[in-house]
């Protein structure tokens, strides 16, 4: 049986777990001094050891990703940390910002230092007032202590770290969107390569990571790679919020190895609703292939994920029960990308736009014989001929819902999808979830 | 670097004087160079100089995007190509308080839609329209990163979770009698739609120990965990080279 593993969560039920002095009083600072003491290489070496793989959705390894900063570039080093978490179900970093945002601020210094920059940024989604205010604070603290700017710790490494604000753009949480977003410019994807390794924030080296990704590297600098290797499974190594939503009966965040199943996590979060049935869930956001009852035993790591036909990406699960339509959650997530696609590229752009149309006449039970094979052929015509994941993403709620619940997107050409699944029972308040609210 | 306005954009900004003059223009001059100087170039100051715009006037105008490129030596064309782009970037003025009801699917499915609707019937106002009083500004919003509060509305982007149709209209009412309203995870008390901006644009209103650190869903692994006594393992008691856990121990 898997059990949960609270560790960047371990103080949030502390009042004061976001000030320097609690952080501190939990051990919090100590991983940086080990670090200062340490060549960067090594850390580099000891965070590809560990295994850990991106936390922002791709899975990418952090450690690896660090090593491909090129060494004869004289141009200056940046990190960028990526808090624009706006995938939708995805909610893991805004409470981690909140309630523990030195974890972020520690893994930002030894992770600078790893890579011999100094200066970072936290690019940070603008939609969140007092995650934005929380962060600065435990910056201006950290400066503070002389944990942040000149001479840190007596070590000779200077740091400078901003706390950047987004303004509202789902695109900004690509890297290379990002980047032209904090150079000041429309956050558009630039084509790679170049990869931000080579040619990143003002076309210079730049590492870009998820803040789970960052606030990990301590605990792993603390305990060891061995510590970190010994959850989780062996090509997806530790451990990671897995945050629950929806139809479940205590939704929230479950920091846990990666491997775990969603039955285990449903076990521990009440089940789904008041005696309802599992329908079809996220994995990890909308834009990985959803996932139906038959998966309640796919291990949540990267591999066994993607072996069934989905991807791990923020472990954002959105559950749905029996009460729901799948055409109006597939509906309602098009109608966010057809909003958030940035014009670049045509598939995308038009692809989502028409997409749209299509599934809101199959909800209104308007739809034709030929929408189905419509909206898969436009899915081809987008997976794979965007600059950016937004655009492949899009087509992974269409595809993966005609697979498991086509006959849904049939009865859209005769019966609206509220008449099939009245809409006020899938609410929070409906007598459906009554348990809920006890 | 003056651009050629069009003949729309030149008629409005005759129609109005600048708010961006005199002792308001030297202010917010003290503060564009405080932001510019964080930045290895400047132009990375130009999301921040839009906040700060709208800090000024409720929303971003024309006038707002000439401050912008005047601080920044760009042009008022680029401006406004960054400043179109954004949706927190409001082109028209908005209220007191802006209140965002979050629509995409988690939290519609969980009454999110009904909020919605009922707002919009509650108010008379339609998406990304404004009361009469000039107090609340409704829109709908996609995914807020609070899914396991869902339903989740925010008013000038401070989270009021876990709502329902009734909870909401209170909130509004209360909004536009002027009110305390307290966030469900921020400040005690919510400040002004162009405080809120001026936040944005990176300079504190020193509020950032108010509120709770974390609850409800965010604590329910932790505190399943404490119950049940599981923990991380013990760096200084790891089972021997574990040829890690088989995949996905069941």
């Amino acid at each position: 049986m898997t059990t949960l593993t609270p560790i960047l969560s371990k103080n949030w039920d502390r009042p004061d777990s976001f000030t320097l002095a609690a952080y501190r009083e939990d051990g919090g600072y100590q991983a940086l001094r080990t670090a200062l003491g340490m060549e960067p290489d090594a850390i580099v070496d000891l965070v590809k050891a560990s295994g850990l793989r991106g936390r922002g959705g791709a899975g990418f390894p952090t450690g690896m990703k660090w090593g491909f900063l090129p060494k004869d570039n004289p141009n200056p080093r940046y990190l960028v940390v990526n808090a624009d978490e706006s995938e939708p179900g995805t909610c893991k970093d805004m409470p981690l910002l909140l309630a523990n945002p030195h974890a972020l601020v520690e893994g930002i210094a030894i992770a600078s230092y790893a890579i011999k920059s100094r200066n970072a940024f936290v690019y940070v989604r603008g939609e969140v007032l007092h995650v934005i205010r929380r962060l600065r604070h435990a910056v201006a603290e950290a400066y503070e202590a002389g944990l942040l700017g000149t001479d840190i710790l007596g070590s000779g490494f200077d740091l400078d770290v901003v706390v950047h604000s987004g303004a509202g753009a789902y695109i900004c949480g690509e890297e290379t969107a990002l980047l032209d977003s904090l150079e000041g410019y429309r956050g558009q994807p630039r084509l790679k390569p170049p990869f931000p390794a080579v040619a990143g924030l003002y076309a210079s080296p730049t590492v870009v990571n998820n803040v789970e990704s960052i606030a990990s590297v301590p605990s792993i600098v603390a305990n060891g790679a061995d510590w970190f290797t010994s959850m989780g499974t062996e090509k997806s190594a530790g451990f990671g919020f897995f945050s629950l939503s929806g139809h479940v009966t205590r939704p929230g965040q479950y920091e846990a190895p990666l491997g775990v199943t969603l039955r285990e996590l449903l076990d521990m979060a009440g089940g789904v609703r008041n005696g309802h049935r599992l329908k079809f869930w996220t994995p990890g956001g909308s834009s990985t292939p959803i996932f139906t009852d038959a998966h309640l035993d796919t291990p949540l790591d990267f591999e066994s994920v993607g072996a069934a036909g989905s991807m791990l990406g923020t472990r954002a699960l959105q559950i749905f029960d029996e009460t729901t339509s799948v055409v109006r959650a597939v509906r309602g997530w098009i109608e966010f990308y057809a909003h958030e696609s940035c014009g670049k590229c045509t598939p995308c752009r038009e692809g989502n736009f028409w997409m749209a149309q299509v599934l809101r006449r199959i909800e209104a039970g308007k739809g034709t014989e030929e929408d189905v094979a419509k909206l898969l052929d436009i899915c081809d015509n987008l997976l794979g001929r965007s600059f950016c994941a937004l655009g492949d993403g899009a087509t992974s709620p269409v595809t993966s819902a005609i697979k498991y619940f086509r006959e849904e997107f049939i009865a859209g050409t005769h019966t609206p999808a509220w008449e099939l699944f009245p809409y006020q029972r899938t609410t929070r308040w409906s007598s459906e979830s009554v348990e809920e609210d006890a | 670097m003056s651009t050629p306005e069009t003949p729309k954009a030149s008629e409005e900004r005759a129609a109005r004087t600048s708010v961006f003059t005199g002792e308001a223009l030297a202010r917010l001059e003290v503060d564009a160079k405080d932001i510019i100087s964080r930045y290895p170039k400047e132009r990375s100051a130009l999301l921040p100089l839009l906040h700060l715009v709208q800090s000024e006037e409720g929303y971003v105008s024309v006038d707002g995007i000439a401050f912008c490129a005047d601080q920044l030596g760009i042009t008022t064309a680029e401006v406004t190509a960054v400043a179109t782009f954004y949706t927190m970037y409001k082109r028209r003025p908005v209220g007191d308080y802006h209140v965002g009801v979050c629509t995409n699917t988690l939290c519609a499915v969980m009454g999110g839609d009904e909020i919605f609707s009922s707002l919009k019937e509650h108010l008379g106002v339609g998406n990304d329209e404004t009361t009469e009083d000039g107090k609340v500004t409704l829109e709908h919003l996609e995914c807020n990163a609070a899914c396991d509060f869902a339903p989740v509305v925010m008013v000038n982007w401070e989270f009021f979770d876990d709502q329902t149709p009734e909870s909401a209209r209170r909130l509004v009412d209360d909004l536009r009698l002027g009110n305390d309203v307290t966030p469900t995870r921020g400040a005690n008390s919510v400040c002004t739609w162009k405080q809120a901006s001026r936040v944005l644009a990176g300079i504190d209103d020193g509020r950032a120990t108010e509120g709770v650190q974390a609850s409800g869903p965010s604590l329910a692994g932790l505190e399943l965990a404490r119950q049940r006594g599981w923990q991380a393992p013990d760096p200084a008691d790891l089972p021997a080279a574990a040829p890690a856990t088989e995949d996905g121990a069941k």
